[in-house]
């Protein structure tokens, strides 16, 4: 019996052991083997808070800050805390009802509970901020919050200074490790996001202990594994704010753009686009709203045509055409050409505006009379160069010199998304007109005066002026001169602006006569009726063909001429003639830059030109129609329309048109028909219905 | 014998050993619940003192407990025997009191309002009420253990309690009184009982775990594999075979139709989630009688939260843990009812593997100090109180950390001695003050 006893004794104690011990494997399982429940511990209890240092202010070339950092508050409320408050008085401040009042409330617990703080009003006005600031102890459970955010003083340079905007998964992936975030802001456009690293500084990290509600206990570790924000870098910019301003207002009711660089050191003085927009609405609470009107707009707000525009540079190339032949050697300063008034040598005439009276005589007067005749005959000079085997090789010598000059190429501009415009290769041509080599200088003898498949954006061209200004080098457009507390990663970045581009080998003596060319044409020639007070300049017009409506202005010019410190492109885009639309803008800039004030007169000008409206009909009645109640309807019915029309005719065409006529105007069918235009038309530069617009194509 | 002399001797064989454990873990507890409950704002000496806390009231049980000590080691021992009959009686007639004059503390109907803030809990005095009477019943001279009636009677002393606590919605607590079958099984309760109940317990899980068919295959293949490797005996007597026809017809009723029939009819739906969450399944409430019968309330989404921020709490302990009020979870309050059930939490969390193992070594300490108590007395009713003892401490702590540990359904018992709770503290320090006191007078023959 006893024995029996003593074995369940045993049984007892065997039970207690083996229980003991499942729970310790247990324990062994859990706090030895189970990494995920540090893990998750942390995730519960550690409460990261990054800590979003002040961004770079970038300023102008006067040290004007043009896109600084200001406080703005926004009032936060702790529903739970926020029983006893005045109510009534809260929000009579507000200018909001009771029923508004309770609604918020409930949306901020919904959103973050009632024990955290979420915002109840957003980005307060000033006068807001100091009538809450004063009364803020009558309502408890209110908090005022301070936020900084971007501020642009002078509402000007939207498309230079570029935005910011919350980061999207795609952008997250892409930029993993960087240490950015869900609902991270970043700089998506413009010099914000070029120097996104510089301006950003560095993110700090506090960590925080918080508790099963969310609310914060105190630091974590007492801090030991935070780190400091540092703040972002200045930038320092080319940019004069003022002739800024006076560009973008310059092309006002316009659609266009304007680029000023400094020649000596390839630094962007101005870079205007139209239509614009005020930066300061990409901002804050607003920003939504308008991002999407903006996006949505048929003119395009949100495109920077300085760099993104591409245009045929219509006679401002000449002078090109005639460098490239000067290097290579065909001709001499001196070489003339005798024009009757059109070019005839190729069958069909490529009429001039000047007929006879020498005015084709040496290259000086070619330039001064933007004689057609010479720089065709100049071009096919090249392109039949005897030093190459085949117009093809010497059309690619040609082209390697536009290349050179920065043309169908990217420049390569600290800002994003610049374009390449384009200079066609010999392999568009072989498919152009059937076959390799199937084509001579003949056929495309119009890109020696700027026309046929030649793109280029404002951003090049002013470039162009620059190499003339500079008789032969250039510097890569910039806009950032300096950073601040460059480091050696920066120094790197900015080496190629600081970079020299030689690009030609003729002297200073036949580029001093380029000059003197286009010095004649604002004496006697398409400019003589615009001048730059106290300053002799040089300067081109061009009246670029378009096969969508009327001509795109075009003119390029630098200043002074013995010393030039700004070299300025202006297009105005389905405007007329270059002198008279893109002209004045480019002058007006001029002086404004050189003297640092505009005379009286220039004032009163510029002010006039600025209220001319040169929008195309077709994106006014775009506006309308968004305007308009009856948009909807109307739109529908011209569907309707459209489709029998389509029906009942064009029954052939089987290519259905995918761009919207409305959004882009400038666009009369799809691309190929596009390109086909160009061709049909370009050689047949006075086939026009229009009668005014065969005065335009005659290429001043 | 002078009744001076008499205290002296009892004072002298008091086991100091098992005083000590139970001064080390009363004070474990109060340094636990003050780690659950520490706010770095507050003076530490002065909330201590001021009564407004859990672990100073913790403290000022502890006083009480002491005196309710003193008071036991300083009485007769014979008392004990004498009144176990009618402190059994008074016990449970406390308990049917609290039906007419309970108050509803928790959820449940067991407590009753004693004034100046304390509850009392009839069914946790009640423990040592059913220990001492079963000891006085199994140490009758006319109680024969080997026979079925003296087991009924056994059983049923055990089970009224934890009847009138089922009642009480005292789930929990009625569990205790399970475990007086194995003071029972220690007295000459066959051991069948033990390993049919184990085998039942083993069903259930395999119920949870395995689709109905799959074990039904299972037991089945089972069955024909016990009947192939007998089937030399079962030619022999065809009663084996019957047997196994039997145990296999039962088992599969059982994971057919009771295992389900007590999810959805017995227990409540809550109940239901915890025992399916732990073994990592949700229960569908829809098909539980109690929420068919409420529709009205709403059918909520099973939810396993107190484990998992329990499992966190220990497992991100580590193997050292993080340190004296360092715990995030305890600091951040994550687990809920840390201070009380969940108390094991903080320990696991602060201390880390080595702080919980050495815990458990001294309640295994504890446990086999009192198995040992138990088998050097004279006496049967010291013996079978002192496994009485030991029994209902380790149901506690196994349920108790098993359930913090996610090996048990949740179930609201203390952890002996170390949860927060006056009724509980002072419940186990009768207990074992008892037994100790008996312990004293074991050379004594008592009945």
């Amino acid at each position: 019996m006893s024995v029996y006893h003593q074995s369940k004794s045993r049984v007892i104690q065997i039970i207690f052991v083996v229980i003991f011990a499942i729970i310790t494997g247990q324990l062994v399982n859990l706090q030895i083997f189970s990494s995920k429940y540090r893990i998750m511990a942390d995730n519960n209890a550690i409460y990261r808070k990054v800590i979003y240092p002040d961004r770079g202010i970038i300023f102008d070339r006067k040290q004007r800050a043009i896109l600084e950092n200001t406080i703005m508050y926004d009032l936060m409320v702790i529903p739970s805390d926020a029983k006893a408050t005045d109510k009534i008085e809260l929000c009579k401040l507000l200018n909001i009802d009771t029923a508004e009042y309770r609604k918020r409330i409930v949306t901020a617990i919904i959103k973050n509970t009632s024990v955290k703080s979420s915002v109840f009003e957003p980005l307060l006005s000033p006068e807001l901020y100091a009538k809450l600031n004063e009364n803020i102890y009558k309502f408890p459970g209110f908090i005022l919050q301070e936020r900084s955010i971007r501020n642009y003083p002078y509402n000007t340079a939207a498309a230079i200074l570029g935005y910011l905007g919350e980061v999207d998964t795609a952008f997250l992936r892409k930029y993993r490790g960087e240490g950015y975030e869900m609902g991270d802001y970043t700089g998506l456009n413009g010099l914000e996001r070029t120097y996104e690293k510089v301006l950003m500084g560095q993110r700090g990290i506090k960590r925080f202990i918080r508790d099963n509600r969310g609310r914060l206990q105190g630091s974590f570790e007492k801090g030991a594994f935070d780190t400091t924000a540092i703040a972002g870098r200045n930038l320092y910019t080319s940019i004069d704010i003022e002739v800024q301003q006076l560009a973008e207002k310059l092309l006002q009711n316009k659609i266009g753009s304007a680029v000023a660089i400094n020649p000596k050191t390839g630094s962007v003085i101005a870079m205007a686009t139209s239509p614009s927009y005020n930066p300061n609405s990409l901002i804050g609470s607003s920003r939504r709203r308008n991002f999407g009107k903006f996006l949505l707009d048929t003119a395009r707000p949100l495109l920077n045509r300085a760099i993104k525009g591409q245009y045929p540079p219509g006679s401002t190339f000449k002078p090109l055409g005639g460098l490239v032949a000067l290097d290579e050697g065909l001709i001499t300063p001196t070489y003339g050409f005798n024009c009757f008034g059109a070019y005839v040598n190729c069958g069909k005439p490529v009429r001039c505006t000047h007929a006879g009276g020498g005015h084709a005589s040496d290259l000086r007067r070619a330039i001064a009379y933007s004689c057609n005749s010479y720089f065709v005959h100049v071009f096919r000079m090249a392109v039949d160069n005897p030093a190459y085997a085949n117009p093809q090789q010497g059309y690619l010598k040609w082209k390697e010199y536009m290349n050179t000059f920065g043309l169908g190429v990217p420049l390569g501009i600290d800002l994003p998304g610049e374009a390449k415009a384009s200079i066609p290769d010999t392999s568009r041509y072989n498919k152009d007109f059937g076959g390799f080599a199937r084509w001579k200088s003949c056929n495309i003898l119009t890109l020696g005066i700027g026309q046929d498949r030649m793109t280029a954006t404002p951003l090049q061209l002013a470039n162009l002026m620059c190499i003339i200004a500079n008789r032969g080098y250039y510097y890569t457009p910039h806009i950032v001169d300096s950073i601040e507390n460059e480091t050696i990663d920066d120094t790197a970045y900015l080496a190629k602006y600081r970079l020299k581009h030689e690009v030609t080998h003729v002297a200073d003596s036949t580029y001093k006569i380029i000059q003197d060319g286009m010095e004649d044409v604002t004496i006697y020639g398409t400019a003589s009726f615009l001048k730059v007070p106290g300053h002799k300049y040089c300067a081109k017009t061009g009246t670029a063909q378009n096969p969508h409506g009327k001509n795109h202005a075009v003119f390029t010019a630098f200043a002074p001429k013995d010393n030039p410190t700004i070299a300025i492109s202006v297009v105005v885009e389905n405007s007329g003639y270059g002198g008279t639309w893109a002209g004045p803008v480019a002058t007006l800039l001029m002086e404004k830059y050189l003297n640092d004030t505009l005379t009286t007169a220039s004032a009163k000008r510029a002010e006039e030109f600025s209220t001319i409206d040169l929008i195309p009909a077709a994106i006014k009645k775009w506006y309308y129609r968004k305007d308009s109640i009856r948009a909807v309807k109307e739109r529908e019915k011209e569907k309707e329309m459209e489709q029998r029309h389509d029906i009942e005719t064009d029954t052939t065409n089987n290519i259905k048109t995918t761009f919207d006529p409305e959004a882009e105007p400038n666009r009369k069918s799809d691309d190929d028909k596009r390109e086909n235009n160009m061709i049909k038309q370009t050689p047949m530069l006075n086939n026009t219905n229009d009668k005014k617009k065969k005065k335009d194509s005659t290429l001043p | 014998m002078s009744h001076q002399y008499h205290s002296m001797r009892a004072s002298q064989k008091t086991d100091y050993l098992i005083v000590w454990l139970y001064a080390i873990l009363v004070a474990i507890g109060i340094f636990c619940i003050f780690m659950v409950e520490y706010n770095p704002n507050e003076d530490i000496v002065q909330s201590f003192l001021s009564g407004k806390t859990n672990y100073s009231r913790q403290l000022f049980f502890t006083g009480l407990c002491i005196i309710a000590a003193t008071f036991i080691l300083l009485s007769d021992s014979k008392i004990f025997t004498a009144f176990a009959n009618l402190f059994y009686a008074f016990g449970i007639l406390l308990m049917l009191a609290t039906f007419v004059i309970g108050d509803n503390i928790n959820g449940s109907k067991s407590w009753i309002r004693l004034g100046g803030g304390f509850n009392l809990q009839p069914a946790e005095l009640c423990k040592i009420f059913t220990a001492l009477a079963l000891a006085k019943f199994l140490s009758n001279q006319e109680t024969d253990f080997t026979k079925l009636k003296s087991q009924a009677i056994g059983a049923a002393i055990a089970l009224i309690p934890a009847v009138l606590s089922i009642a009480q919605q005292e789930t929990g607590l009625a569990l205790v009184y399970a475990s007086f079958f194995m003071v029972m099984y220690r007295e000459g309760l066959p051991s069948i009982i033990l390993i049919v109940g184990f085998s039942f317990a083993a069903l259930v899980i395999a119920t949870l775990l395995l689709e109905p068919n799959t074990l039904a295959l299972i037991l089945t293949a089972l069955a024909l594999c016990i009947i192939y490797i007998l089937r030399k005996q079962i030619k022999k007597q065809k009663k084996i075979l019957t047997y196994i026809i039997v145990i296999w017809a039962v088992c599969v009723g059982i994971q057919r139709f009771a295992v389900p029939y007590l999810f959805n009819n017995v227990l409540k739906c809550y109940q239901s989630t915890r025992v399916y969450s732990m073994v990592g399944k949700d229960y569908d409430c829809s098909q539980n009688k109690h929420t068919i019968a409420n529709p009205t309330k709403a059918v909520r989404k099973p939810d396993d939260y107190n484990v998992r921020q329990s499992k966190i709490a220990i497992g991100s302990g580590g193997l050292l843990g993080k340190g004296v009020l360092k715990g995030t979870q305890t600091r951040g309050k994550y687990v809920p009812e840390q201070h009380t059930d969940f108390i094991f939490t903080s320990l696991g969390e602060a201390f880390g593997f080595v702080g919980c193992f050495t815990f458990l070594m001294i309640y295994l300490l504890l446990l086999f100090r009192i198995v040992r108590i138990a088998e050097r007395q004279r006496s049967t009713f010291s013996r079978v109180y002192a496994y009485s003892v030991v029994s209902i401490l380790f149901f506690h702590i196994t349920v108790n950390i098993c359930m913090t540990i996610g090996l048990f359904p949740i179930i609201g018992i203390p952890l002996p001695l170390v949860s927060y709770g006056g009724s509980s503290l002072l419940t186990f320090t009768i207990l074992i003050f008892i037994l100790l006191r008996l312990d004293a007078d074991r050379q004594m023959v008592l009945r």
